[in-house]
């Protein structure tokens, strides 16, 4: 049984591929295991320092998922208002859409273009 | 009985959900009886590919034994409904019946507190039978009344939970815009009958002389199933639809709108195939709204806070690598050459990645289906620290990230690997749009990753425990399906997706009647 894939460029084989993973994994965790040796799990050690005040509870430190990727929506503004100014959820936009999207089509096809 | 297998295709689903509401009130036997049902179609989609692959295209005429029959005043053309099976037809129909039977498996637990499950189940298998109904016909008006009925099917299960407004909203929606495609369809069939007085796929594209109206046909075909596959920008319907659905109908679902997909396949390859000038247009036309559909699907997918509307977004990007992948084969189609050094290629991987989308998008619609039955939201600002409890849903959702964005060894990597490598071959930028496109996949699902599972554990979810065996069990298949696929691609090119490949390719056999006529 061949695990080799061929492509139009070269080929992917994804064991040989995995070999790779384990021994790159193997590297990695030698790497991690030379780490600090003073670090202690379920100690005082692991609590974050807040110049002295209390830690705010979970809930409120949490990332929330409309605040990842702000900058790069942010930066994007331009571009998502056109997005969300024809997603408008109109039914009759849909058909619009639609009836718009076909005559194009139906017009190159029959040698308009 | 083999030579029976595309009749049974039908009839047993068919049966089925005729039966389901005999189980009124007695829920764990509909789900049972579903589960059953819809897992002995699996079984004969497999018997149906292997004799396919093994034996040629197979037919299957209603009321005779050959698809040549002459009536006794010379009437020669075919007259009955005729089944055609190609390499391509059995490759989505394995595909129909696995999504349904891991649906039902799924939902044995997921709606087990909904009312009106006899109906669900009903509406499940009729959905099995409306896909299967579209790719395994050779009749074109055969193809319509499969696309409606999988069309009102999928509008009843879409507003199934129609306690909530969003649902009954989305299933009108769905329903309003699988009639107009419909209608549009019966249309141009109607075009096509009045000009060569038969319905038949393969007697028309043999008899087509691709005058204006046949092409004014071809587009109101193209933009119809176009819109029912969710191309950009007739996508709209999707992120409604798929977000509102139960998640145990989300696989079959996908399957529905896949098999649209397949119609648009085969009206450009074995209906028009014959247009030998303009099918670069219909390639590049099919490419350019794929890279639109990629792009424009995943940026919006970006800033959902929805997991589910999130995912319904990815379903639409997904959709524009299989066009991207299907037309560049399509353009280089009557080129010899290209087609040879990329363009089987390139088809090959917008087919393999039906199936593999399939899977991974339904293993991670069902993955944010736990998250709703676990947390009763569907809003992502709102979970957080789920992993520790849901272990089994983190680790399916991880697979599923993995395979959707492309990540080795992961099903998703082998077909987009084809898909780049060879639409780089016929235009450099479309590859751009593709690879930004993965990279926003893997980001966006970065989001979905760090907010429902990452974080510390929140109070509210103190109590939480991981789903019902029943959905684990069906996440689990589709999880081992997403690394079976990943780790194996060549196989399955070689076994199931080449073979469609040259189904479609090989369009003269199609119209042949696999040699019959």
């Amino acid at each position: 049984m061949s695990f080799t894939l061929t492509t139009p460029s070269g080929f992917w084989n994804p064991i040989l591929w995995l070999v790779f993973l384990a021994l790159f994994s193997i590297i990695a965790y030698l790497i991690y295991s030379r780490g600090n040796p003073s670090y202690k799990k379920d100690t005082e050690q692991i609590k974050p320092y807040l110049s002295g005040n209390q830690e705010p509870t979970k809930e409120k430190i949490q990332v929330k998922a409309g605040d990842i990727y702000w900058g790069f929506i942010e930066a994007l503004k331009e571009y998502y208002k056109v997005l969300q100014a024809i997603h408008t959820g109109d039914m009759r936009d849909y058909i619009l859409w639609y009836l718009g999207v076909g005559a194009i089509i139906t017009f190159i096809l029959i040698g308009g273009v | 009985m083999i030579e029976h297998l595309p009749a049974l295709m039908i009839a047993v689903p068919l049966f089925g959900a005729f039966i389901a509401p005999i189980f009124k009130k007695h829920y764990k036997g509909v789900s049972i009886w579903a589960i059953i049902i819809t897992g002995i179609t699996v079984i004969l989609s497999l018997l149906l590919a292997k004799e396919v692959v093994t034996g040629g295209i197979m037919i299957y005429v209603f009321g005779a034994d050959k698809p040549t029959l002459v009536l006794p005043s010379g009437y020669s053309v075919p007259i009955r409904i005729m089944f055609e099976v190609d390499a391509m037809g059995a490759f989505m129909a394995i595909s129909a019946t696995l999504m349904s039977f891991v649906g039902a498996l799924y939902s044995y637990s997921h709606v087990e507190k909904e009312t009106g499950l006899e109906k669900y189940y009903s509406l499940l298998m009729l959905l099995e039978v409306g896909i299967l109904g579209m790719v395994l016909t050779g009749d074109l008006f055969n193809l319509f009344v499969f696309l409606e009925i999988a069309g009102i099917a999928g509008s009843a299960l879409v507003g199934f939970r129609n306690y909530r407004g969003e649902a009954s909203e989305a299933g009108i929606k769905y329903l309003i815009v699988s009639a107009v495609a419909s209608l549009m369809v019966l249309f141009a069939i109607g075009i096509l009958y009045g000009q060569y007085g038969n319905l038949n796929l393969a007697y028309i594209a043999r008899n087509i002389s691709l005058n204006l109206v046949d092409m004014i046909a071809l587009g109101l075909l193209f933009t119809s199933f176009a819109m029912k596959c969710g191309a950009v920008p007739m996508h709209y319907w999707v992120p409604d639809a798929y977000t509102e659905v139960p998640a145990g109908i989300n696989p079959p679902l996908l399957v529905a709108t896949y098999a649209s997909l397949y119609a648009l396949f085969r009206v450009s390859f074995t209906l028009f195939a014959n247009i030998v000038v303009d099918l670069a247009r219909v390639g590049w036309i099919m490419s350019i709204l794929g890279v639109l559909t990629m792009f424009i699907g995943v940026t919006m997918a970006l800033v959902q806070k929805d997991v589910k509307r999130l995912m319904s977004y990815h379903a639409i990007s997904q959709t524009g690598y299989m066009l991207l992948g299907v037309g560049v084969g399509l353009t280089v189609l009557h080129d010899p050459s290209k087609l040879a050094e990329f363009g089987r290629d390139a088809m090959a991987g917008g087919v393999f990645h039906i199936i593999n989308h399939i899977i991974y998008k339904s293993l991670l619609l069902m993955t944010a289906g736990a998250l709703f039955y676990v947390t009763g939201t569907r809003n992502l600002n709102e979970m957080g620290g789920l992993a520790r409890k849901m272990p089994v849903t983190t680790i399916s959702f991880m697979v599923g990230a993995a395979a959707i964005s492309g990540l080795p060894p992961f099903n998703g990597f082998a077909s987009k690997l084809l898909i780049y490598e060879t639409s780089y071959r016929l235009n450099p930028l479309l590859t751009v749009f593709a690879m930004v496109t993965s990279v926003l996949t893997l980001a966006s699902f970065v989001k979905v990753f760090a907010s429902a599972f990452l974080g510390p554990p929140l109070e509210k979810f103190e109590n939480t425990k991981e789903v019902p065996r029943p959905m684990i069990i069906a996440m689990i298949i589709l999880a081992a399906l997403c690394i079976i696929f990943g780790l194996f691609p060549n196989i399955v090119l070689d076994k199931l997706v080449y073979p469609a490949v040259d189904a479609l390719i090989n369009f003269a056999q199609y119209h042949s009647w696999g040699g019959l006529a």
